[in-house]
């Protein structure tokens, strides 16, 4: 074997970030390390190179016990990582960037000779680079072909690539696994992180799956089903069950009509969504994450622009975003700062352009008895709140303008059972007032629990809505799979 | 066995840092001495000479005042924008430009009575300073042109700006050919407090006091706050980010141009090359000093006044004037450096080499 981890443990405060792990890689295959964010993958990566050392648990490379204490003890031991944001030099040329942080050569540089060894390189696992070119005009194709022939250059055995096709173009994504296929030819041994299902089903000998830091287990990926390993993924967390009364849905609040959405890297994330969430109905969002699931809520709370489609909003529209302190709430600003950000300009906190103090400090108050937050100070910096009081923080204060319509992005991610269990109960309540929710959330435990109905997003697409009473976890898994509802429900 | 420093995070209070600042501001003034030293003076007389030169006589004292306006207006401006992550190091040009609007107004309207005259000279010094910074704003704004470098270059263009028009068509006539204005009339001069200082210092005093209130307790100083520290969530919060730039930017170079204004107002009666040995500039270390907190921004402005009034007063020592530069940029070197360890701790350790 190449690489032998066994019975990895590594903690963080509050987390365990990978327990009891065991991962293995042979020279020659491809072995795609799978799992939903959290479940552990970049921390079992970040101990093979040698960025963490674990609590527990050996290493071995070559049948060898590692002992990495830096990452220069990984990259000596023949493991190099292409990182989902490369670390090049814009202004320095291809063969400046390949030697940047080697050793050699000691003195004197001969970039002639280094970029004829470039060129050997490449021609041989047929990675297209001009080693004369300044990085700056590469496309991010070419760039991430620089990444791997870096590593090559210094003889890396084992070559560990991080979400790989997240920046690519479908042609480069394929040119990129012919690659990888012939570096496996010829003995070396790739690792690829991702959470994109059909990769891994392209590309991959076999396939290991992780979820809450811990080893669901490793299969043969011609043996596997796409639904199988969604399954491994997603899994089955014990969530209590909550108290859901039957509601009569009311009106339709929120209707959204073939929306179409682009994403960050201008690229569309959503392609015709349609949607609509009655009051009186949670309605949940299930999927793979970086299928579409947060462009569509932005562009709902009005974030982001729809490139066609429409939301019609009934009423005013409450947004608890996944990305609780760098949206949701200013890490640097006090409680009573942040408790304020959805109000500050309305009547019931300023008086002709001043904040009325007096008014704040009653809202801070009410926000935090009835949302049960627990604070130090209403002055404390809500950086130093944990978790669950900086979410319950953001919920209530979303909350507490009474919205009818409420989008809550992943609202649980990252939280205890206590804090978990505080955000579903107030979610349920807002539903039985009447209020129209949507919700997305990696965890299918979770909105099969809270839920009255669960669309399936993949790729920007719905590619069903089913009834959570009567839905089937493995049919909903087929679905975020890529299986359009009509194939999946029986006749 | 290699010898290495290592930094540890450390938390520390309020009080600590003060006392790390302050400590980082005495060691700028021993290396200050040590270079004194080595010009063959003693630092001790030199000192001495500054200190009583700045704080020990009545006239010694106004000088001191009538520095502390310019820096005074010049670093609430600054640290305005600071407030919003914007680096406004242009308040040197935008005060020449405040000063050149004023001008303009008090040679023109001459023979307006005061009471029309200061407030329109204040209003125009006012606006051109904001207009100067403004622009470097709507390119910050628009085009994502950092403010840093554009704030920087104007300066010079407003340095150009007022010499040639005290070398051309603002040359005072009766002036043997000296780059400077026509001296301004009666009702263009701002009243006289005592000696040399103007009104000028009780209305900067006001508006930090004001400066902090609005920021504080008003929906516009909210915004900014937020915006500061988070432009995603102000965002989120339905915040305009875009006008509230360009609103900082115009406040921020109109308390600089106001400054200047002041300064032609006040102290020199016309317009001339040099209004300014360089506020705008050391306006900045003192924003740095007083981590933007007006109260202490006074209290700063203060004894950089004073720095600058003993300098002239060492230079019978035969003490050139550049040394209070040099001191001050000692002190800001330090302070920069000292930050370090407001955060952190640095441990000397001896360690094994890591094979």
């Amino acid at each position: 074997m190449l690489v032998e981890m066994q019975g990895i443990t590594k903690g963080f405060p509050g987390v365990l970030a990978n327990d009891h792990v065991d991962f293995g890689l042979a020279a020659g295959e491809v072995h795609a390390l799978l799992g939903e964010n959290g479940a552990g993958k970049s921390t079992l990566m970040s101990i093979l190179t040698g960025l963490y050392r674990p609590d527990s648990g050996r290493v071995a490379i070559l049948g060898r016990t590692a002992d990495f204490r830096a990452p220069r003890d990984a990259i000596r031991a023949g493991i190099g990582m292409v990182h989902q944001h490369f670390k090049l030099v814009a202004p320095f040329t291809v063969a400046e960037n390949v030697i940047l942080g080697l050793d050699e050569p000691r003195f004197v540089l001969n970039l002639k000779q280094v970029e004829e060894r470039i060129r050997r390189v490449s021609q041989e696992y047929g990675l297209k680079v001009d080693p004369s070119a300044p990085v700056w005009q590469l496309s991010v194709g070419e760039q991430q072909r620089v990444e791997i022939v870096k590593l090559l250059y210094r003889g890396a055995k084992v070559l560990i690539l991080d979400e790989p096709t997240a920046v690519l173009t479908p042609q480069e994504a394929e040119e990129l696994f012919k690659t990888l296929r012939l570096m496996a030819a010829r003995g070396h041994g790739i690792i690829i992180i991702t959470h994109k299902l059909h990769e891994v089903m392209a590309v991959s000998d076999r396939c290991t799956v992780l979820r809450g830091g811990k080893l669901v287990g490793t299969v043969k990926t011609s043996e596997s089903k796409p639904e199988d390993l969604t399954w491994m993924m997603v899994g089955r967390t014990v969530i209590q069950e909550r108290e859901k009364a039957p509601t009569t849905p009311g009106d339709v609040r929120l209707d959204i009509a073939d929306a179409a959405v682009q994403g960050d890297r201008g690229v569309l994330a959503v392609r015709g969504a349609t949607l609509q969430v009655r009051g009186g109905e949670i309605l949940g969002i299930a999927g793979v994450a970086g299928n579409g699931q947060r462009e569509l809520c932005e562009a709902v709370a009005g974030l982001r622009p729809m490139t066609s489609g429409s939301a019609k909003v009934s009423g005013n529209c409450s947004f608890i975003p996944e990305d609780r302190l760098g949206m949701g709430l200013v890490p640097n600003l006090g409680v009573t700062d942040n408790a304020i950000l959805r109000v500050y300009s309305g009547r019931q906190v300023t008086k002709a352009g001043f904040l009325n103090w007096k008014a704040v400090r009653e809202f801070t108050g009410t926000l935090l008895k009835d949302f049960d937050v627990k604070t130090a100070t209403v002055d404390t910096p809500v950086k130093l709140l944990s978790g669950g009081n900086q979410q319950k923080l953001l919920v209530g204060r979303e909350l507490a303008t009474d919205p009818q319509v409420i989008i809550a992005s992943q609202p649980t991610r990252g939280l205890d059972v206590a804090a978990t269990e505080a955000v579903h109960n107030v979610l349920l309540d807002a539903r039985r007032r009447g209020k129209a929710i949507l919700m997305v959330s990696e965890d299918l435990d979770e909105l099969l629990t809270i839920c009255d109905r669960i669309a399936v997003m993949f790729e920007g697409r719905i590619m069903g809505v089913v009834k959570a009473e009567s839905a089937r976890v493995a049919q909903i898994g087929l679905m975020m799979a890529g299986k359009a509802e009509a194939e999946v429900t029986p006749a | 066995m290699i010898p290495r420093f290592v930094l540890h995070a450390q938390h520390r209070s309020g009080w600590q840092k003060a006392a790390i600042r302050v400590g980082a501001v005495l060691l700028g003034f021993l290396i200050s001495a040590v270079l004194i030293m080595a010009t063959g003076k003693d630092p001790v007389v030199v000192f001495g000479t500054m200190f009583s030169g700045a704080f020990g006589s009545k006239w010694g004292f106004s000088e001191t005042l009538v520095r502390t306006t310019p820096l005074l207006l010049c670093s609430l401006g600054i640290a305005l924008a600071s407030r919003m992550q914007l680096w406004n190091i242009g308040a040197e040009g935008q005060f020449y430009m405040g000063g050149l609007g004023a001008a303009f107004v008090a040679l023109k309207f001459s023979t307006m009575p005061a009471p029309v005259l200061l407030p329109t000279m204040a209003i125009a010094g006012f606006v051109l300073g904001g207009l100067w910074c403004l622009l470097p704003g709507i390119a910050r704004a628009y085009l994502g042109t950092s403010e840093t470098i554009t704030t920087l270059l104007l300066n010079y263009v407003a340095l150009n700006w007022v010499a040639y028009l005290v070398y051309g068509p603002w040359k005072d006539p009766k002036g043997h050919n000296f780059p400077l204005s026509p001296t301004f009339s009666e009702s263009a001069t701002l009243p006289v407090l005592t000696g040399r200082v103007h009104i000028g210092l009780i209305l900067a005093l006001i508006m930090a006091g004001v400066f902090w209130w609005v920021l504080q307790n008003s929906r516009w100083g909210y915004e900014i706050r937020v915006i500061g520290e988070s432009p995603a969530a102000a965002g989120y919060a339905g915040m305009n980010i875009t006008r509230n730039i360009l609103l900082v930017m115009f406040v921020s170079g109109a308390m600089a141009g106001l400054g200047g204004m002041m300064e032609v107002s006040g102290v020199l009666h016309r317009l001339q090359k040099d209004i300014s040995p360089g506020y705008g500039y050391t306006a900045i270390i003192i924003t740095y000093l007083a981590q933007r907190n007006p109260l202490a921004m006074i209290l700063v402005a203060f004894l950089f006044g004073g720095l600058q009034a003993g300098a002239y007063s060492i230079q019978t020592k035969g003490v050139p004037l550049a040394t209070a530069y040099m001191i001050q940029g000692m002190i800001l070197f330090c302070v920069l450096g000292a930050e370090l360890f407001t955060q952190s701790r640095l441990r000397f350790v001896w360690r094994k080499e890591v094979a």
